[in-house]
């Protein structure tokens, strides 16, 4: 798995990329503008062609906030890669994976759901697990998790 | 009598993609989310030209129950009952690959004998999941008797796994480090047996089904998906196979002991519904196969890890024995302390990669758990599977995707 760290090193390097190699998987730390570009060089020049999985990890009270995290499989030569961006509390946006991957328009609308995180460029983030006009986002972590948003009133 | 409406108004909990039609003639129906022939509770809305579809939109979400949220309230053990009701059909293979992320941030190795273990009641899981799928498949079309003797089978194998685990369908076997108890007497001669039994049933619905005439017209060349647009879309397991990919991550990344066993990664050739009936069908009888390899390869020795850290003692000290006590109770209480850190771990599940994402801070309370559920992505593809084709292949489409509500919405 680790096989791929070496040319990812030289390809990617310091200051804007931090690459490591966590429990047998290498990681991406980038900056969140360098998200798509990098992306795109993963997918032409790595064969990163299957785009698994996003989402969010939210490190409240610790700023910047919200940590983006990407999962990457090759159905070619079988590495995994993980990228990891940090965004704002004010401003958590990163640009849309859409216009390179097809699986990106349902996961960023999950996790836009549950994290709040905006994606640029998706232009469809109806809420997917929750339903229209859900206030919040619930897997941040100042959501109390017994919170209830009733659609019905209670009986009396 | 005085019958008084209700004075609020309840909203529509979907915005739907598209309200009006493109065309005169077009009609939208709402197919769902509690539709019998929708396999799953989940909601199409879909644009009609007569009895052909033009677009489709698919919601799910409506069994949502908030998995993630409430993983971050309990300890790392007390998630192994949760994550059994992701894939209730497989529960097995989501409690192993939930307990690898666990033990690989922990950097825990497994015993050879519950690494054969588990790898066993993955394939096990692995022949009820299809089991059921096609058992359903077949049933929406009307194949009553192959639908009762594929269940008959699966209750078998139900029944089997209840004498090991205590629990038909959510067994909360799998432990950080280990399994919950070793197989019990006789447990693998049965499962002999059951196998027996399995090859002379699925003979039959190979001969009832496999050359039918009025299958075959329902199955092939619906639901096409090309392997490029599979792989775009994210799909993996069945339906990326079914485009004449081999990919499978037992074979590929090998995990498990499935690096020991003999098999065949079985693929189709065009992507359509019927692909996907026939790989299953050839999937459980490679499952079988590599039983039964681990069967006579199952190693002797405990099935959990010395670890007092994360393995839970014997009963029969915690009662007699105050430092067995202690530890149980520490580990019930406060959980086992994982360090910090994150793990993705992915096993083949009958769906696809599902994979874990896991967050700890240094504790017995994870951060956060995530799950790539191969049923949610597969949802985001759907619409290429459905659109095209007449309104009563969604029930044959939808049902060769098998979707399963509780991995899909968590």
């Amino acid at each position: 798995m680790g096989a791929v760290l070496g040319p990812l090193q030289l390809r990617l390097a310091p200051p804007d990329y931090e690459v490591t190699l966590v429990h047998g998987m290498p990681v991406v730390r980038l900056p969140s503008e360098r998200l798509l570009d990098t992306v795109r060089l993963l997918k032409d020049e790595f064969q990163f062609d299957l785009f698994l999985d996003v989402t969010a990890v939210d490190w409240l009270p610790r700023q910047p906030r919200f940590e983006v995290v990407y999962h990457f499989y090759s159905t070619s030569h079988f590495g995994r890669i993980r990228l990891k961006t940090t965004v704002p509390d004010a401003d958590p946006t990163v640009d849309s994976l859409v216009p390179l991957y097809g699986s990106a328009g349902f996961m960023e609308r999950e996790c836009h759901d549950m994290y709040g995180i905006g994606f640029r460029g998706n232009a469809d983030l109806r809420p997917i697990l929750l339903y229209e006009g859900f206030v919040g986002h619930p897997l941040r972590k100042d959501y109390p998790k017994l919170q209830e948003q009733p659609l019905v009133p209670y009986r009396k | 009598m005085d019958t008084k409406l209700p004075e609020f108004t309840l909203p529509n909990p979907v915005r739907p993609a598209f309200d009006t039609t493109g065309h005169d003639d077009h009609v939208i129906v709402n197919i769902g989310p509690s539709h019998p022939a929708t396999h799953g509770t989940v909601q199409i809305i879909a644009e009609l030209d007569g009895e052909r579809v033009v677009r489709t939109d698919i919601h799910c979400g409506y069994l949502h129950r908030g998995f993630e949220k409430e993983c971050e309230s309990h300890t790392w053990h007390n998630l192994i009952p949760y994550v059994d009701r992701l894939n209730y059909v497989s529960a097995l293979i989501n409690d192993f690959a939930y307990c690898e992320a666990v033990e690989t941030l922990a950097e825990i190795e497994i015993t050879p004998r519950c690494r054969h273990l588990r790898t066993l009641l993955s394939e096990y899981s692995r022949i009820v999941d299809h089991l059921t799928c096609v058992a359903a498949g077949l049933m929406e079309l009307g194949a009553m008797t192959a639908f009762l003797y594929l269940v008959m089978i699966r209750d078998y194998m139900y029944e089997h796994i209840a004498d090991l685990t205590g629990a038909r369908v959510t067994y909360t076997y799998g432990r950080i480090g280990g399994l919950a108890r070793d197989l019990p007497e006789g447990w693998l001669a049965r499962l002999e047996g059951i196998l027996d039994q399995y090859e002379m049933f699925i003979g039959r619905v190979h001969g009832l089904m496999d050359r039918n005439r009025i299958f075959i017209d329902r199955m092939r060349n619906v639901g096409v998906i090309s392997t490029a647009d599979a792989i775009s879309y994210g799909y993996t397991g069945v339906i990326l196979r079914s485009t004449g990919v081999p990919r499978d991550l037992r074979r590929d990344t090998p995990y498990l002991a499935y690096a020991e066993l003999d098999f065949e990664v079985p693929v189709g050739i065009k992507g359509d519904n019927y692909d996907r009936y026939y790989i299953r069908m050839r999937e459980m009888d490679e499952s079988v196969h590599m039983i039964r390899q681990l069967i006579d390869t199952l190693p002797a020795g405990p099935i959990s890890v010395d670890n007092h850290r994360f393995t839970l003692p014997e009963k029969h000290l915690v009662y007699t024995e105050i430092e067995s006590l202690i530890n149980h109770f520490k580990l019930v209480m406060d959980g086992p302390q994982v360090p910090a850190g994150d793990a993705y771990a992915a096993h083949e599940s009958p769906n696809g990669e599902l994979g874990f994402y896991i967050v700890s801070t240094g504790g017995g309370i994870p951060a956060k758990v995530h799950v790539r559920a191969p049923s949610f992505v597969h949802m985001g593809g759907v619409h290429r599977m459905l659109d095209g084709y007449q309104l009563a292949d969604i029930v044959p489409t939808f049902g060769s995707i098998n979707m399963i509500g509780g991995e899909c919405d968590r």
